[in-house]
């Protein structure tokens, strides 16, 4: 696969170059790591991500407040700018509070938790629907293919928006639904990727060498077709999960989304709507720089991701 | 020639027609519209009569036949709140949505052509260099909450813009137009542009992309030493030739405009088939949704066959294949 693979690999007659001292041969996964390092941007974006993740993963015990602990909500406290103190002069709402007296920051928080869970889930059972059945596509071929492919295409051809809003419109709003929706609306994006590079990698000799080796379907599909069809699937994975959490939040944006007891940021974005035409724009507007910081930071990610993963820009 | 468009013609229909049932039987699982339409604590009877009334005391696929009987002769029945044929609320809302979405397509052109164009020929300069950050914000940027700070900016706090409705409308041709009127125009203004938004960014990249490519190509070199002026290449030779992908990729996003014009329209409030839409869904108005879905599907899959027709037009390849496989 890799030139550097090769020369590690275990095999009689590899001649040691005598010239030098021996540098240690750098794994593909250690020279992947190094290429991404390289860009500032995308390490920024890195880190970003990395924040975003762990805020969203340890929400309940960072957070100043629990929003949703209706005894600790001060309804005294509703649409207090940021900055303000709360009543009892013991408390400063960094971002304000919003129209029922709930912390913003703390609203954000676990916002950002309902949001990236949604947004990773559907695209994890997405990726492995749709790698599954781009697989099938492109192992099998003949009729198979044909129908899978047609299926795709005539999906693709309808934006995901109007595919989530459709399933939504069906379903009802709820955290499963919306989940189910976005696995609906994302899986042929999947399935197109990996049947392109599986198309490819199953023309070449060691696929070939497998058969002759009279290995079961399963056995070479995933272990030898799978894993070298992996890196086009990784940047498409990252781009689609910050596709997902935009959906999700313009899903919930319009009330057919998650529901008001979970509130993820599009539905936090929502809330804010109504009092952004008195001058209160903190409930909208914050929501939203971290629903945007969380998207950039995924797609820098992905660029760089794009980048050193295409072997044809590879130096 | 006539093959490939009876082939295509022949999927088209067979979609729409898969696409109806999944559709009907999709939203016919939505929640029960009677218990939405009579008060909590009617009768028994009353119930009865309404189920009857509104013919869902019948099996789904009874339901189902008649429904597809009725929309062969384009009655998609009646909308549950309105009260009124569904069809003709919807089409009565197309012109406003139809106007948007042009006035967007329209945006993206004026905008992210010259743009794309300009970034391409000084690649690596400051201004190019904005251009390209813009239009990867362009694409990460959630388009309902920019359409939401452009009415906090433009609206609420400068005052320049309304943010609701479409303004004064002028009848054209029988048709409500708001582009014709000063006070549509800015009505009309931060809604086309939210909508434009993602397209201008792609815009922007194509053409770019185009510009890099083709600036190196033999023919501009020769027209440049033939001592034509720079502005003619890059208006004549350069134009022309960008302008191929340019176009049929606007042309295909045609359809994504309307499809997103269901969050532009619901934030501007304005009124176009998208705000109906989303209205319905949330009052559970059953024939609306249907009768939206089913225009929406059929205005795809007749965008989608006439890109096929002309790209088969201008690229016989197409065609060819088609055929073998």
């Amino acid at each position: 696969m890799k030139p550097e693979a090769a020369a590690e690999a275990p095999g009689g007659g590899v001649i040691e170059p005598a010239a030098g001292p021996v540098k240690k041969a750098q794994t593909p996964f250690q020279r992947l790591v190094a290429d991404f390092f390289e860009s500032k941007v995308a390490v920024f974006g890195l880190a970003i991500t990395t924040c975003v993740v762990f805020i969203a993963i340890f929400a309940p015990w960072i957070s100043p407040t629990n929003p949703f602990d209706l005894a600790k909500v001060d309804i005294m406290d509703n649409l207090l700018a940021p900055g303000d103190q709360n009543l009892a002069g013991d408390f400063t709402y960094v971002l304000g509070t919003d129209g029922s007296g709930r912390d913003m920051l703390s609203a954000i928080f676990y916002g950002l938790r309902t949001s990236i869970s949604v947004g990773v889930t559907s695209g994890v059972v997405a990726l492995a629907i749709g790698m599954s059945i781009g697989l099938t596509a492109a192992y099998f071929g003949g009729i198979v293919d044909t129908v899978i492919m047609r299926v795709v295409d005539i999906q693709l051809s309808f934006p995901a928006i109007l595919i989530a809003l459709v399933l939504m419109a069906v379903l009802g709003p709820g955290i499963d639904k919306t989940i189910l929706a976005l696995i609906v609306a994302q899986w042929a994006y999947y399935a197109r990727t990996i049947r392109g590079s599986a198309l490819v990698e199953r023309r070449k000799e060691y696929i070939e060498a497998a058969t002759c080796l009279a290995l079961s379907h399963k056995r070479i599909v995933f272990r030898h077709l799978l894993p070298n069809c992996l890196p086009p699937l990784i940047v498409v994975a990252t781009v689609q999960t910050a596709h997902a959490i935009s959906l999700e939040a313009t899903l919930s944006f319009l009330g057919l989304g998650v529901p008001q007891t979970e509130p993820s940021l599009g539905m936090l974005i929502r809330n804010g709507f109504d009092y952004m035409h008195s001058l209160k724009y903190w409930i909208t507007f914050f929501p939203g720089i971290a629903l945007l910081v969380t998207i950039v930071g995924i797609n820098l990610v992905g660029d760089q991701l794009r980048d050193i993963l295409n072997p044809r820009l590879q130096k | 020639m006539s093959v490939f468009i009876i082939r295509r013609l022949m999927q088209s229909i067979l979609v729409v027609a898969i696409m109806s049932v999944l559709v009907f039987v999709g939203v016919y699982l939505v929640g029960d519209p009677v218990h939405s339409m009579v008060a909590p604590d009617a009768p028994q009877e009353e119930l009865e009569r309404v189920t009857k009334a509104l013919g869902l005391d019948r099996p789904v696929y009874e339901q189902y036949w008649i429904f597809l009987g009725k929309a062969l002769q384009g009655d998609l029945g009646n909308s549950f709140v309105m009260n009124d044929s569904a069809l003709k609320l919807i089409l009565q809302k197309m012109p406003a949505t139809l106007e948007l979405a042009f006035a967007a397509l329209f945006l993206s052109v004026v905008l992210g052509i010259p743009l794309g164009v300009y970034a391409g020929l000084r690649h690596g300069s400051i201004p190019s260099k904005i251009i390209m950050s813009g239009s990867i914000l362009g694409f990460s940027l959630p388009t309902f909450w920019v359409g939401l700070m452009m009415i906090m900016i433009f609206a609420v706090y400068l005052g320049w813009l309304p943010s609701t409705g479409r303004g004064e409308t002028v009848e054209v041709l029988g048709i409500e137009v708001s582009f014709l009127t000063w006070d549509g125009i800015r009505h009309l203004m931060m809604p086309a542009l939210n909508l434009a938004l993602l397209k201008i960014s792609l815009v922007i990249r194509l053409s770019r992309a185009g510009v890099r490519e083709t600036i190196h190509m033999d023919y501009i070199k020769f027209a440049r030493a033939k001592g034509l002026p720079y502005r003619r290449v890059i208006m004549l030779h350069l134009m022309k030739n960008i302008m191929i992908p340019v176009v049929t990729v606007i042309g295909l996003e045609f359809g994504g405009l309307i499809a997103f014009s269901v969050i532009t329209e619901t934030i501007f409030a304005w009124p176009g088939m998208g705000k109906l839409i989303i209205e319905s869904i949330l009052l559970l108005d059953r024939p609306m949704v249907v009768a939206y879905l089913m225009i929406t599907v059929m205005m795809f899959v007749v965008i989608n066959l006439a890109v096929d027709i002309i790209y088969s037009v201008l690229d016989p390849r197409v065609r060819l294949q088609d055929v073998k496989s």
